[in-house]
């Protein structure tokens, strides 16, 4: 019967297209995404990656925008350092394109960032939460909720809902995007009345982990906030379990992929973190995206970078239709001027910083499988 | 307690450098260059070793001892195609160029493993294939894995100083590392003699891949590239040349960033490890344990 259902649903889609196709008349819209599609932080990218071009197919099988097809340009940066603002450039002056979507991360979403601006085309981060990111000019956007934000919510949820007076935090030093969420949480957990017992740092890459977890063994706290990403937490949590530490871990979105669990196993039983948007969330909007996204995608279940890809894109195409045009100072204004859109992760309206305030999901791991914990609204 | 805890962190941190470490040592020793792709054969022993992981029995002993032997005969095969192909035809060139293409070499297998179609550049979880056991002993945390990295690293460093000191081809190692023509003139091949070389230093190499991964789960492309920087380090800081001192070297470099990784200057571990090795290279400039060797004029 669902086989059955997903034959017309894909037949109907294929009819779409192609009368789409016939009735298009002119050039496509170039849109440009940069995504770490490879490397180290590979499963942000190709979650983005999806979301976005399940977006754009949907349009364009929809008629595109302005009448015109949409076409995605992706670029891989492999996620390395300095390849963002490479990719940023060739998309802006070669293929010349109306504006760009991308990255995860905030360290490389900050790459791109000075080039967009510069080059005065519109860029649109699906989910850096460094408040930095569009600090950086008026024509730097993102779709997602801030790390202040995301901060305090970790930290309320550390001194409320797991009753923590004394935590330890373990902070990437060559990310901006844990700098700045460890800054937050601490200036809240502090403000709240607890303590932090002990502070340690690493680099991305780094494998090792023992030694500062070693001290912060000996330290005896009752949680530890780990604002990095999935490569490492997995790590630290299997390290955490292998030294006889039995506290209770916690992080942020970047600890959103499904390499986490496929890695973490069962060392993060009983862990829990803050992203953007839940699977399990019961509104029409949010099914009906699963579904498309599972009978695009070989059945996969949209993570939060994925919602977040494909409501990029949207907001995207929205501001191009209000704006009418194509001109990216047009594109720029309906951007700005962006209200109560609706989108999987909920309303995202753009605030004069050009920031998007929506509600943080925490999501809790239990019996190896990611659960809906609660919702904090902004 | 703590103290205790970040020795054996420290140990077997450090018995792993000290693996790769022995490999770099030993190909300088006959062949007075740096092996850059050493690191990388250090990463395809891990990769072999996960392969092959997935298809045996998680958890038991001897499964745990095929994939290290699995990964350590693969490496060593490895080490002497590479060897073959890329260093022999140059054995006459000036040792610069050698020296470029080991960096050649070391770049072409990690972009070569990064490709989608061969392995992928995103990190795999490796899987437990040793049985895994936790002791708890007054608030000391041993993880079994530990004590297998620390353990079958003393072997490999055992078995190697016997082959070296003890056999024929051992011998003629050490002759070549003297003197390659007077060595030559007593009727030993240097070939053999260097491919043995490479082969037994790239599968210390491919067992401290698997070592290292068993101890941190996870393999990527690039997973070689800090533990080859710090156990070539290591062994500059041991005295370039010289087996104890390689190993010597791993362990005080292990020692040193796990201590240091302890403490609150965790952001600059790695940091301060290299300065430590600039300071003892300044008043030692041949390593702890490297020899003095007289220009003769």
């Amino acid at each position: 019967m669902i086989s059955r259902f997903r034959q017309i649903a894909v037949l109907s889609l294929l009819a779409l297209q192609s009368a789409s196709l016939l009735a298009n008349e002119g050039t496509p819209i170039k849109i440009g995404e940069i995504a770490s599609l490879t490397g180290k932080e590979a499963a942000f990218g190709q979650s983005s990656h999806k979301g976005t071009l399940l977006a754009i197919e949907e349009l364009n099988a929809a008629d595109g925008v302005l009448g015109r097809q949409l076409k995605l340009i992706t670029e891989d940066n492999q996620t390395k350092a300095g390849e963002s603002a490479t990719a940023a450039r060739k998309l802006i002056s070669r293929d010349k394109v109306v504006a760009l979507l991308g990255e995860v991360a905030s360290s490389r979403s900050l790459e791109m960032a000075p080039i967009a601006q510069s080059s005065k085309i519109p860029m649109v981060s699906p989910a850096s939460t460094n408040p930095k990111v569009t600090a950086v000019g008026a024509y730097v956007f993102r779709v997602c909720f801030i790390d202040p934000f995301q901060g305090t919510v970790m930290a309320k949820f550390a001194r409320e809902d797991l009753g923590l007076r004394r935590v330890a935090v373990l902070t990437s030093v060559s990310s901006a995007y844990s700098v700045g969420l460890s800054k937050f949480f601490k200036e809240r957990f502090l403000s709240d009345g607890g303590e932090i017992a002990i502070e340690q740092k690493y680099s991305e890459g780094d494998k090792d982990f023992r030694s500062q977890l070693t001290a912060i063994k000996a330290t005896g706290v009752g949680g530890i906030f780990i604002p990095g990403y999935y490569s490492e937490a997995a790590l630290i949590a299997k390290q955490a379990r292998e030294l006889g530490i039995t506290a209770a871990l916690f992080g942020g979105d970047g600890w959103e992929a499904p390499q986490l669990l496929q890695i973490g196993g069962a060392a993060l039983e009983g862990c829990y973190y803050s992203t953007h948007y839940s699977p399990e969330d019961t509104s029409p909007a949010v099914q009906n995206f699963v579904k498309n996204y599972k009978d695009r995608f070989n059945d996969e279940v949209p993570d939060a970078m994925a919602a977040l890809g494909y409501d990029s894109a949207l907001v995207l195409a929205d501001a191009i239709k209000r704006a009418g045009s194509t001109q990216p100072d047009a594109v720029r204004e309906a951007l700005a001027a962006t209200r109560n859109f609706m989108g999987v992760t909920g309303n995202t309206t753009i605030d004069a910083d050009r920031n998007a305030a929506k509600p943080a999901v925490v999501v809790a791991i239990k019996y190896g499988k990611l659960n809906f914990f609660k919702s904090v609204a902004p | 307690m703590e103290f205790a805890q970040q020795l054996l962190n420290a140990l077997s941190l450090g018995a792993i450098y000290a693996l790769i470490a022995l490999g770099f040592t030993m190909v300088y020793g006959v062949l007075r260059f740096i092996n850059f792709a050493h690191s990388d054969v250090f990463m395809i022993g891990a990769v072999v070793g996960s392969l092959l992981g997935n298809y045996l029995p998680l958890g038991t002993w001897w499964s745990g001892l095929a994939c290290l032997l699995a990964a350590m005969a693969v490496c060593a095969l490895l080490g002497v195609i590479i060897e073959r192909v890329a260093y022999r035809p140059l054995r006459a060139a000036p040792r610069l160029n050698v020296l470029i293409t080991a960096i050649g070499v070391s770049l072409f297998i990690e972009y070569l493993f990064q490709n989608e179609h061969v392995f992928g550049a995103a990190p795999r979880p490796f899987p437990p294939v040793f049985p895994s056991v936790l002791w708890q002993w007054h608030g000391l945390s041993i993880s079994s894995n530990q004590l297998i990295v620390i353990g079958v690293a003393l072997l490999l460093v055992v078995a190697l100083e016997l082959i070296v000191y003890r056999t024929r081809i051992g011998t003629a190692m050490r002759a070549v590392s003297l003197n390659p023509r007077a060595a030559q003139l007593v009727g030993i091949n240097p070939d053999v003699v260097v491919t043995f070389t490479f082969a037994l230093g790239s599968a210390l190499a491919g067992a401290g891949g698997v070592l290292y991964a068993l101890n941190y789960q996870s393999v990527e492309p690039l997973m070689g590239v800090m533990p080859g920087l710090k156990a070539f380090v290591a062994a500059v800081l041991g005295g370039i040349g010289s087996i104890p001192g390689a190993a010597l070297g791993g362990l005080l470099i292990g020692g040193i960033e796990t201590f240091i990784g302890g403490s609150q200057f965790s952001t600059y571990k790695d940091a301060i490890a290299f300065a430590l090795l600039i300071l003892i290279l300044l008043f030692r400039p041949t390593g702890l344990l490297g020899r003095r060797i007289p220009e003769k004029v």
